[in-house]
């Protein structure tokens, strides 16, 4: 819209493309009334005392206090920082070297291709039992490795509260880094390959065309990335539950799991709408300040 | 057109038999062996009456369980009759006019007058009328030993708390597991409340779960209890099972020592073959504090507009509570019946050693009765960090726990 030559001709702005808007006005409506309503309505009822049923008897912040009082939240929003911040590296990292791989034009890249898709396509609760079991000290890594004879080799994450969450994140890695490297991948593919022979010419070794040249061009490819994977990280959930229950005792809890339980299993429904508004609230503040510089930017360059 | 025209027909044949037989789908969380076998019996009972009981056990724990149950009946897709621990879980659900009230056929069985101790029909009773069948008593208040693991040790099986500390570093010694203990939180929690009852005795767990007494939680005596629990903790240190029946398991293969664990263990004993006085023991209360709580398990009947709906769920619940099916149902479940005038000369020793503390009149409410959801969430998380973590020390464990109490409502 902003390459359009002055708006002075055509009268009615708001009538162009009439069809196209039309046509988008049940997702508009959708998306204002299931998302932005929803949305609104959870953090009202997180100032009440709602317990099983949602009530409108509200007590100001009291939620809030307590929320930031128990020691489990803390240990939730701990792990998730760790989790992130080593998951988006680790995913971005290893997802974007196994892509430049596959782009050496290796032999049977499909058939790798689908080896390293594979985890994706599997859900994050077999995702989870599988990795519990390859952890597990008495049957997995660990027993292997004693069995061939170095008995007093350890890997228990699982089993240890001060690593566990890096079990986790283990598991989260291998079901993620799949469509990361595709989506990278695709990304490589549409680099011109004069831009690759430009680099040959001028003597640039290849990691060196990569780092300058390659990364700063898939600019885009890596928003795609970074949102796919960020948003991953602040809903997991299921893969704690298929590892560890949060254990051991609640050293790999995350806040997902704190709202389900306080809403459900603790029957307190806005201790549970105070901790997921917390979710929100905290996504809002790591997505503002980034859509302004990858929107707002975008206007005035 | 034919097919369709013999589809219709079959269709009114299958509503018909519907309608005379009713289906009734009925949820609990009823999966171990013992509680499986005893949840026949109910099963059984119901379709002699010609009506049909559609099984809907959910795997896992109550904790699991509970919002399963309660958002199907919120999201109004109610089951026929459903199991929930009575006394506070349902309070809401009840409020909100979700359950079908059972007064009149409870006036005619004279519920009120059977059901022993009336604690049980009192956390059924909501304004006066009543919207559950309490169908078994359970007491959280035992510990269950094996005396093949203590004879492996040397030592001779433990007659209470003290004995079993003082017996705890021979069963290490011996490659055993002192006291096994399974992960889920429920466990943890339940296993502390048993230690606060037997060390600090009834008053001081009234005042606390009772009257929300927060000075008392955070006083000496139960400055004692905390003590106790983290020695439990350091002889629970090496048990790693999940569920409450593997580590059970542990007592019946005599790999471990003990269990804290309710009377429905007993069950596992049972379908394992052992035997009470022989291949292992139960002491009520610790062996200290002789006391068995009486909260157990309730069925509910979310409301129905269909009347065929609603005189099954009567009938169902009438079942219940009659004599026979009392019987049946919890000599297989190793709990007590909630009738005092039945004859449970079958039972096993330590079924009639709380069937004793029961007719002795040493009963106290359980935490389900007096504390909500909530607050017996947040202790719950209180107690599986305390458990898993070595670095908890007692005296924070006690102030977290008071300041839990300070706030319960």
């Amino acid at each position: 819209m902003a390459t359009s030559p002055g708006t002075s001709k055509r009268p009615m702005r708001l009538l162009r493309n009439l069809n196209a808007k039309i046509a988008s006005i049940p997702m508009v409506a959708t998306a204002l009334v299931i998302f932005v309503g929803c949305t609104l309505w959870t953090v009202v009822y997180s100032f009440t005392d709602s317990k099983l049923l949602p009530r409108l008897n509200f007590v100001g912040f009291d939620q809030y206090d307590r929320l930031w009082g128990t020691r489990r939240w803390l240990v939730s929003i701990e792990n998730l920082a760790w989790y992130g911040v080593c998951s988006l590296i680790l995913t971005l990292v290893i997802g974007f070297t196994l892509a430049a791989l596959l782009d050496r034009k290796v032999r049977f890249e499909n058939t790798f291709r689908t080896i390293l898709l594979y985890p994706f396509a599997l859900s994050f609760i077999v995702t989870g039992l599988v990795w519990q079991w390859i952890l597990n000290p008495d049957f997995g890594v660990q027993q292997v490795v004693r069995d061939w004879g170095w008995t007093s080799f350890t890997f228990d994450p699982l089993y240890n509260p001060d690593i566990v969450i890096f079990g986790i994140l283990i598991a989260g890695i291998w079901q993620g880094s799949g469509l990361i490297m595709v989506i990278m991948l695709a990304g490589l593919r549409g680099i011109d390959e004069d831009i690759w022979k430009a680099a040959r010419v001028d003597g640039i070794p290849t990691w060196k065309t990569y780092v300058v040249v390659i990364i700063p061009m898939m600019r885009p490819v890596f928003v795609t990335a970074l949102v796919l994977i960020a948003s991953g990280i602040v809903k997991v959930y299921d893969l704690v539950v298929a590892q560890t229950s949060g254990g051991p005792g609640i050293a790999s809890e995350v806040p997902a799991k704190y709202v389900y339980d306080k809403m459900f299993a603790s029957q307190n429904l806005a201790q549970g709408f105070a901790a997921s508004t917390m979710m929100l609230v905290s996504v809002i503040i790591i997505l503002i300040p980034w859509a302004y510089l990858e929107f707002g930017g975008k206007k005035r360059g | 057109m034919k097919t369709f025209s013999k589809l219709l027909t079959t269709a009114a044949f299958l509503t018909a038999g519907v309608a005379h037989a009713t289906e009734l789908e009925v949820t609990h969380w009823w999966t171990s062996g013992g509680e499986a076998a005893a949840v026949t019996e109910f099963a059984n009972a119901f379709n002699a009456t010609g009506n049909t009981w559609v099984d809907g056990a959910i795997a896992g724990s109550g904790g699991t369980a509970r919002p399963i149950i309660i958002s199907r009946i919120l999201g109004g897709d109610p089951m026929g009759a459903t199991q929930l621990n009575h006394g506070r879980q349902a309070e809401e659900l009840i409020e909100a006019g979700l359950m079908l009230d059972l007064t009149d056929i409870a006036t005619e069985g004279d519920w009120a007058n059977v059901v022993n101790p009336t604690s049980l029909l009192d956390a059924c009773t909501l304004d006066g009328k009543i919207y559950c069948v309490p169908v078994n008593i359970h007491s959280w208040q035992w510990i269950w030993l094996s005396n093949k693991a203590f004879a492996d040790a040397g030592v001779d099986t433990p007659t209470n708390w003290d004995e079993f500390v003082a017996a705890a570093p021979a069963l290490e010694e011996a490659g055993k597991v002192p006291l096994a203990m399974g992960q889920q939180p429920w466990q943890s929690n339940g296993a502390f409340g048993v230690i606060a009852v037997a060390i600090g005795g009834e008053d001081l767990w009234n005042k606390i779960n009772v009257d929300k007494d927060a000075e008392a939680a955070a006083g000496p005596e139960m400055a004692k209890v905390f003590e106790a629990a983290v020695t439990a903790r350091e002889m629970a240190a090496n048990s790693r099972v999940q569920d409450w029946n593997q580590a059970t398991n542990m007592v019946i293969t005599g790999e471990a020592g003990g269990q804290i664990m309710g009377d429905w263990a007993q069950g596992e004993f049972q379908i394992a073959g052992q035997t009470a006085g022989e291949e292992y023991e139960c002491l009520p209360g610790l062996g200290v504090n002789e006391v068995i709580s009486t909260g157990g398990d309730a069925f509910y009947f979310p409301k129905s507009d269909d009347p065929d709906v609603t005189a099954a769920q009567k009938e169902l619940a009438k079942l219940m509570i009659s004599q026979e099916v009392q019987v049946a149902f919890n000599l297989k479940k190793g709990s007590l019946p909630v009738r005092g005038d039945i004859d449970l000369s079958a039972a096993n020793d330590c079924m009639k050693k709380g069937l004793e503390i029961l007719a002795a009149g040493n009963v106290m409410v359980s935490g389900d009765e007096v504390l909500s959801a909530d607050t017996q969430g947040q202790i719950e998380d209180l107690m599986v960090e305390f458990w898993n973590d070595p670095s908890y020390s007692a005296a924070d464990a006690q102030a977290a726990y008071a300041a839990i109490i300070a706030d319960a409502d």
